[in-house]
């Protein structure tokens, strides 16, 4: 986000992600991002428009719930469904991504712990993530804000947080592989701490079992 | 010589250091129409071959067996009553003329035949066949796991819709073809998580929708779409996610058109460049055990053969690569 100037700039592109462009811009006198989510030439068109607009919605109202439920995820302002557009606040913070490759080892699990309680609440309520990644927190000065709720849903069951596990486990270990092992205890500490051992090991065992779907995972 | 034996195919072929290929002798075992691959009837099949496959890959590649520097044995994964006949054949080569065994993992193998006909550099790999569907990239001495399938693989998707349909296995190909007489796209479902895929769901759609009555041909299209367009959507995460700036795609859904073409759209929206590993090294073989038994071989592997058990279940992610950096 190193490429942002000044306001006479505005807008401006400060990200491309896989599935979407991430413009700051003016909104009513405040910075504010605009998420806008790009036609995807590999997809028929009536298959993209579909996925396109039913995700902006329901990222909409994926955070509305998360906020509910006293996670910190950027408040939306506007809803743009003619170009899958949404307009949220700016969150000034750099992803948790680049903040574990710099900061040291009390503060990497500290952090780690933090991300474990958040999505343990967001769980306690019902909700799972559906892409949690490290790039997916922005810290901001170690507060943690979660963001891209496009693949989220409403789900109280165990395999779909165990999904969320799995994937916030496997991006982690691809990142993060020297630190892996800490930094994962310490989620699974904050997680803990939340819903109670028992129920957070009933989570990490349908992880490894969704794990071992995946194929040819040796087992012992 | 390497030597492949994992699933449906009996390969053997002879590589030298610099990555030339002298042979690649292959029998596939096709399955009767209806019913998907029988481990044990593959394994009779890969049995009788076996010492005709070895015969003409040493002839093609004008050596006679004392000639050989090694053998390279695929221990994994793949079906145990396959492995094991590669293994013996493997065990008894080696044992026979005083050569090295040298142990692979067939996944990286897949990989490093890619590597070796594209001359990719650091890659983003989408190996996709009957046995994985996975998204890695090559860090810290390991190839890491981006993204994979939750359930079955592509390849299995297309082979059991196919046997429904009495169709043999493997079927992409006849899929492929019957996709092209399509009329129309039937929504299916299309799920993606993270950077993972889930096919179990479009399965049952897919039957779903031809019970129902729908034609064949558009059934075919439109399970191809949906399952290739997430397959693209996970690649393009994973390829955000890591900015790497090459995809390699490889294994023997590989050869499927519409894929390389999703994938080739994927890459150019990122300033990527998408290379599809050369035909014929799509579908398993034994080249790509060879070369990667030459890495291996030169990176100091080997095995004693009392210790050369097959692992049907070997992950790829688990494999130390001492030959990249």
């Amino acid at each position: 986000m190193s490429t942002f100037r000044g306001e006479s700039e505005l807008p401006t592109l400060i990200y491309t992600g896989a599935e979407a462009e991430i413009y700051l811009q003016e909104w009513f006198g405040e910075l504010a991002i605009r998420k806008q989510r790009i036609p995807k030439s590999y997809r028929v068109p009536v298959l993209d428009d579909n996925i396109r607009h039913l995700r902006t919605s329901h990222e909409a109202t994926m955070l509305r719930e998360a906020r509910k439920l006293g996670v910190a995820v950027p408040t939306v302002q506007h809803i743009d469904q003619d170009s899958s557009s949404l307009i949220m606040d700016y969150i000034r913070g750099r992803t948790l991504k680049m903040e574990l490759h710099v900061a040291p080892k009390s503060e990497r699990r500290a952090r780690c712990r933090a991300l474990g309680e958040l999505v343990a609440i967001m769980h306690s309520g019902g909700i799972v993530h559906g892409d949690i990644t490290l790039s997916n927190v922005i810290s901001q000065g170690g507060k943690l804000f979660i963001i891209d709720f496009g693949l989220g849903g409403f789900s109280k069951e165990v395999e779909a947080m165990g999904v969320d596990l799995l994937l916030l486990n496997r991006s982690i270990r691809s990142t993060h592989y020297v630190f892996h092992t800490e930094l994962f205890k310490s989620f699974i500490e904050g997680y803990s701490g939340v819903v109670g051992t028992r129920s957070a090991a009933e989570v990490v065992g349908k992880m490894r079992e969704v794990e071992r779907r995946g194929r040819y995972f040796e087992r012992g | 010589m390497g030597l492949e034996s994992t699933a449906h195919t009996f390969g053997a072929s002879v590589v030298d250091d610099s990555g030339q290929i002298f042979s690649d002798i292959r029998d596939v075992y096709t399955s009767v129409a209806g019913s998907g691959i029988h481990p044990r009837e593959a394994a009779e099949h890969h049995g009788e071959v076996a010492a005709r496959v070895l015969r003409e890959s040493l002839k093609n590649a004008r050596i006679s067996a004392p000639d050989l520097n090694g053998v390279a044995i695929a221990l994994g994964p793949g079906l145990g009553p396959c492995l094991r006949v590669g293994a013996t054949v493997a065990r008894s080569l080696s044992s026979y003329l005083r050569i090295p065994l040298i142990p692979v993992n067939h996944a990286i193998g897949h990989i490093e035949i890619g590597i070796l006909t594209t001359g990719t550099t650091d890659p983003l790999v989408v190996l996709v066949s009957g046995g994985h569907t996975a998204i890695a990239a090559f860090s810290g001495g390991r190839w890491r796991i981006f993204g994979e399938t939750e359930d079955i693989t592509i390849g299995n998707l297309f082979d059991m819709f196919a046997r429904e349909i009495n169709l043999p296995s493997p079927a992409g190909p006849q899929i492929e073809m019957l996709a092209q007489n399509a009329s129309r796209f039937i929504p299916l479902p299309y799920v993606v998580k993270g950077n993972d895929v889930s096919y179990s769901g479009l399965l049952t759609a897919s039957l779903a929708k031809l019970r129902s009555g729908e034609k064949l041909e558009d059934v075919c299209y439109s399970m191809q779409e949906v399952s290739c367009s997430m397959l693209a959507e996970a690649v393009e995460r994973s390829l955000a996610y890591t900015g790497k700036k090459e995809i390699l795609l490889t294994g023997g859904v590989a050869a499927n058109k519409s894929l390389q073409d999703k994938l080739e759209k994927v890459a150019a929206i990122h300033n990527a460049v998408c290379y599809t590993v050369k035909s014929p090294f799509t579908g398993d073989n034994g080249a790509q055990i060879a070369w990667t038994g030459v890495l291996s071989f030169n990176a100091g592997l080997v095995v004693r053969v009392e210790d050369s058990h097959v692992r049907p279940r070997w992950r790829l992610e688990d494999v130390d690569i001492p030959w990249r950096k």
